[in-house]
């Protein structure tokens, strides 16, 4: 299913930002498992202190490429490309478990979906927290990091945290447990926070002090964030910059601001148009996208979105290109929806 | 959790009681007379009326059952039909033998099992994990008093390394206790081995999956130091619980390799019994393997309670 | 709630997490597995050894030949003669028919008693299903070869006791399976239905659930036969099984022993019989549960 990969369309090349700025750098990102290809060509970059969010539904290939950024792909997956980390001097992909085990927890860390399964049922809070500093040597021994521990699990609001540490997770909630997550991946102040759907299986109530425990934990830290969500009103909360995916591959990104108010590939478009519940259709229907998303490695060729978008014509079988000068801007659509200059000049789509 | 050992403490209870009810009214519905049997068919019937009456085979059932209850907590097992020498002695000794040999054969399968296990699962997807795998297949395959004779040829006849057979006390000469105690302990350790090795595959590959290895990962550890750290633990739930329940297999395989290695253990003397139609010999062997086998599965099963946190009081 | 404890692993998992219930994924066969292919192959060569000792045997196996004892494997023996002359090839071929017809009665009664237990131990009341379970697990204190030696205490030792005996050592293992089996097809939608209806649970059982736990059936089946040809040759071996002259694959190993260091190869022949006989079925039977419902077990 992959086209040749025409220079015109690959985006990586003009990034305006030099390399050694950006805390992580991807280019030409691929993920397979067998012959089938589930993400492809993208590439993008986070510089310091910077907070990307990362859109998609499910299928969208969002997880597997927060799971290539740590190395923690399922075992027939296999990730190619360049993922580069500022402090590492080689690419995460195709490093050996050894050079990754250096990285991971370390420079880069991660925020899981499912909190309830996250922890170890048989050891104790404060120990799995403590772990994440031994392995790595960043407190001086045991003591210091379990005294470290307590003092993380303190930052993420746990209360008593010195009896917190002491528990098992069963006996926390799965809004707690969740903060003992975070507390781990914070731990060595890693240059890079990735969240995976961190707070969509948490209650509603408690979804919002879990986001801001980790904006907080993540700027007082001055780390660099990539928040992966299919959640709309949360990217706008939390991230600066979004880029959005789907059918494997990088559709739209910009600053949150614009990307919101302004969509340009018509996947977003209608993703935003979806998710506000206040505005209906010609029939007072609230607003959906067409069809549903294809199976893993069956989007059709050319334009992921054809299928199901209302725009297409016979064009949009040919791949379209990356309109940006660089990963951090831009769309890839044959048939965009007007921006704002459009409007200005009275132009029809 | 002292609810749970107390419940746990109940069902000990009631099965002990209903496996003693089992044990004795099977034997107690056997054709024939056990004193006609002692004494030969040429016996005058006063003798073997006598004899019964000694024997207490004329009381009520009911009455037999509760005497022979009663003696077994007391320690008093009666005695012999066949040789009136004292019962409890006897198993005693034989207990002994029984249990170094089943105890040895445990820890040596225990020993491969658990590394081989976890290397066909680490490796399941790789030649030498599915090598390993078809390895522990066959090793399934061979019964344990097949595998002994296996051995006797090998060690014994055409290499002259290991005796064939007998037995010595350890304290008599530790040296001959540990050159008979090998072969028949890696007799019963072959198959419980190749048993126990898929158990513990099976059970790293679960846990391999489980979300907390993950996070382990993402902290930084290999998988290997992952599922050593975190994963062995919660993997050794079931392989535990499997060890109890190949415990009577154990046991009874034992049997046959005391009969194989001209063993003095448990397995002989229920063999000899039955032989011999010495019937509460027979019953009460019967009885001290099944407690056996049941006191073991209750000890698991507080085991689980100190290996997993998550069933002591007040899980969420 | 402690773990269950676990079958052999994939030997019908306790429990299992089925989406739908156990048996219902024909739509989806995969193609039999090397598992599979091996264990049929195997299987069906122990059936022909069997059904051709019926018709011929080289040598009547019974048949005592002084003259040529410990003879060793040739054009005119096969695999040799045992201590008594006997050919040992012929012995082979007719005690495989012993194996066969243990495993089968064991297996039946097994089965005969403990599906109909274990659907009832499934449909029944909370209590009387926990009571049912109990008493089952009971009987596993007794493995196959002690109840079989109490057995032939009792009533001698033969064939006959033999086959009852591990059979019904083997019903708790039926009776777990088809249980957790039946119960996951109650929860199913139609069974939920049949039941809102109206039918009643007798129809119910025979209708929906029996049907459903086929597969379950077959593959401990399998499995089962395993474990009944292991037993049955300990038995023999102890002398407890069938009687002579009757050959049988235990005994043979049992007499061999004597002749352990001038013809070790007498308790080869036997002893690879045994061995290849229950591979073959717990391949059988591990290639089965593949085959007919993949979701029993995650394939690994």
């Amino acid at each position: 299913m992959t086209a040749v990969t025409d220079p015109s369309t690959s985006r990586s090349k003009g990034s305006s930002r030099q390399r050694d700025d950006l805390v992580l750098d991807v280019r030409d990102l691929a993920v397979r498992v067998g012959d089938r290809t589930l993400v492809e060509d993208v590439s993008f970059g986070i510089g310091r202190g910077e907070r990307v969010g990362l859109i998609g539904e499910s299928g969208s290939g969002k997880s597997l490429t927060g799971l290539s950024v740590m190395g923690l792909l399922p075992e027939d997956v296999h990730a190619s490309g360049s993922v580069r980390l500022s402090g590492v001097d080689h690419d995460l992909v195709g490093a050996d478990e050894r050079q990754m085990g250096r990285v991971r927890g370390k420079e880069v860390a991660m925020v899981f979906q499912e909190p309830m399964t996250a922890l170890n049922p048989t050891t104790r809070v404060g120990d799995q927290v403590a772990e994440a500093m031994l392995i790595h040597g960043t407190r001086a021994d045991r003591g210091a990091a379990r005294a470290a521990a307590v003092e993380l699990l303190d930052q993420v609001g746990l209360p008593t945290p010195a009896s917190a540490a002491r528990a098992y997770p069963h006996q926390l909630s799965g809004g707690q447990r969740q903060r003992v997550v975070l507390a781990i991946a914070l731990a060595n102040d890693p240059g890079l926070l990735v969240c995976d759907e961190p707070t969509t299986a948490l209650d509603v109530t408690v979804q919002a002090l879990v986001l801001d425990l980790i904006s907080r934990g993540v700027q007082s830290r001055g780390a660099a964030m990539l928040f992966i969500t299919h959640d709309l009103a949360v990217v706008a909360t939390v991230c600066e910059r979004v880029l959005v995916m789907y059918g494997g591959r990088i559709v739209e990104a910009g600053p949150v601001a614009e990307v919101f108010a302004r969509p340009r590939h018509r996947y977003t478009q209608g993703l935003i148009a979806a998710s506000d519940l206040t505005e209906v259709d010609g029939s007072g229907r609230l607003h959906t996208i067409a069809g549903s998303v294809p199976a893993a490695g069956a989007f059709p060729e050319g334009c992921v979105f054809r299928n199901r978008c209302p725009q297409a014509t016979d064009v949009c079988r040919t791949r379209p290109p990356w309109t940006g000068d660089s990963p951090e801007t831009g769309f890839a659509c044959h048939h965009p929806a007007p921006d704002a200059a459009d409007d200005l000049a009275g132009g029809a789509a | 959790m002292l609810l749970r050992i107390l419940q746990r403490t109940g069902v000990l209870l009631a099965s002990l009681l209903a496996s003693s009810v089992l044990v004795f009214a099977f034997m107690a519905v056997l054709p024939g007379d056990p004193a006609r049997v002692a004494l030969g068919v040429n016996a005058s019937d006063e003798a073997v009326a006598e004899l019964r009456t000694q024997f207490g085979l004329d009381r009520p059932l009911i009455e037999q059952y509760l005497s022979w209850v009663g003696g077994l907590l007391r320690f008093d097992l009666g005695e012999s039909y066949v040789s009136r020498a004292a019962i409890g002695p006897q198993i005693a000794d034989r207990l002994q033998v029984s249990l170094w040999l089943v105890v040895t054969a445990m820890v040596i399968a225990l020993v491969v099992a658990v590394p081989f296990g976890t290397v066909m699962a680490v490796r399941h997807r790789h030649v030498s994990g599915l090598l390993l795998s078809a390895l522990s297949q066959v090793g399934v395959a061979i019964p344990a008093f097949l595998a002994g004779i296996l051995l006797i040829t090998v060690f014994a006849v055409k290499l002259g390394w290991l005796p064939a057979n007998g037995w010595t006390p350890p304290n008599q000469d530790p040296v001959q206790f540990v050159r008979q105690l090998i072969l028949p302990a890696l007799s019963l350790a072959i198959v419980q081995a190749a048993v126990l090795t898929r158990y513990v595959r099976s059970s790293v590959l679960d846990v391999q999956r489980e979300d907390y290895i993950r996070t382990a990962r993402a902290k930084g550890r290999s998988s290997m130091a992952a599922l050593r750290h975190h994963g062995l633990r919660n993997a050794g739930v079931p392989v535990v619980t499997v060890l109890a329940l190949q415990l009577a297999t154990l046991l009874i395989g034992a049997v046959v390799v005391e009969r194989v290695f001209v063993i003095p253990g448990l397995g002989s003397l229920l063999l000899d019994a039955v032989s011999n139609r010495d019937l509460i010999m027979v019953q009460d062997v019967v009885m001290i393997l099944v407690i056996a086998v049941l006191f073991v599965n209750f000890l698991v099963d507080l085991l689980y309670v100190a290996i997993d946190p998550r069933l002591r009081a007040g899980a969420r | 709630m402690p773990p269950t404890p676990p079958q052999q692993p994939g030997r019908g998992a306790e429990g299992g997490v089925s989406a739908s219930p156990v048996g219902m994924a024909r739509g989806r066969r995969r193609r039999p597995g090397p598992s599979l292919v091996i264990g049929a192959l195997i299987v069906l060569g122990v059936v022909a050894m069997a059904l051709v000792s019926f018709v011929w045997t080289p040598y009547d196996p019974t048949l005592v030949d002084p003259a040529s004892r410990l003879a060793k494997p040739s054009a005119e023996h096969l695999l040799g003669t045992d201590k008594f002359g006997r050919d040992v090839f012929s012995q082979l071929l007719v005690g495989a028919r012993t194996t066969l017809f243990v495993g089968i009665v064991a297996v039946g009664v097994a089965a005969l008693i403990g599906v109909p237990l274990g659907i009832l131990a499934a449909m029944a009341t909370r209590w009387f299903g926990e009571v049912l379970m109990r008493g089952t697990d009971l009987l596993l204190a007794f493995p196959a070869l002690l109840l079989a030696i109490m057995f032939s205490a009792v009533y001698g030792g033969s064939t006959l006791v033999a086959m009852i005996a591990i059979g019904i050592a083997t019903v708790p293992a039926f009776v777990r399976l088809i249980r957790s089996g039946a119960l996951q097809v109650m929860r199913t939608e139609y069974v939920l239905a049949a039941r809102a209806a109206g039918r009643r649970p007798f129809a119910i059982g025979v209708r929906h659930v029996l049907p459903n736990v086929g597969s379950l059936v077959i593959v401990q089946a399998s499995v089962s036969f395993a474990i009944a040809v292991l037993a049955e040759a300990a038995l023999s071996f102890l002398g407890f099984g069938t009687p002579p002259p009757t050959p049988s694959w235990g005994r043979m190993l049992q007499e061999s022993q004597e002749m352990l260091f001038s013809a070790p190869r007498l308790a080869l022949f036997p002893g690879l019989a045994i061995a290849v006989a229950v591979l073959g079925f717990n391949l059988l039977g591990d290639g089965l549960r593949d085959y007919l419902d993949p979701r029993l077990e995650d394939r690994r």
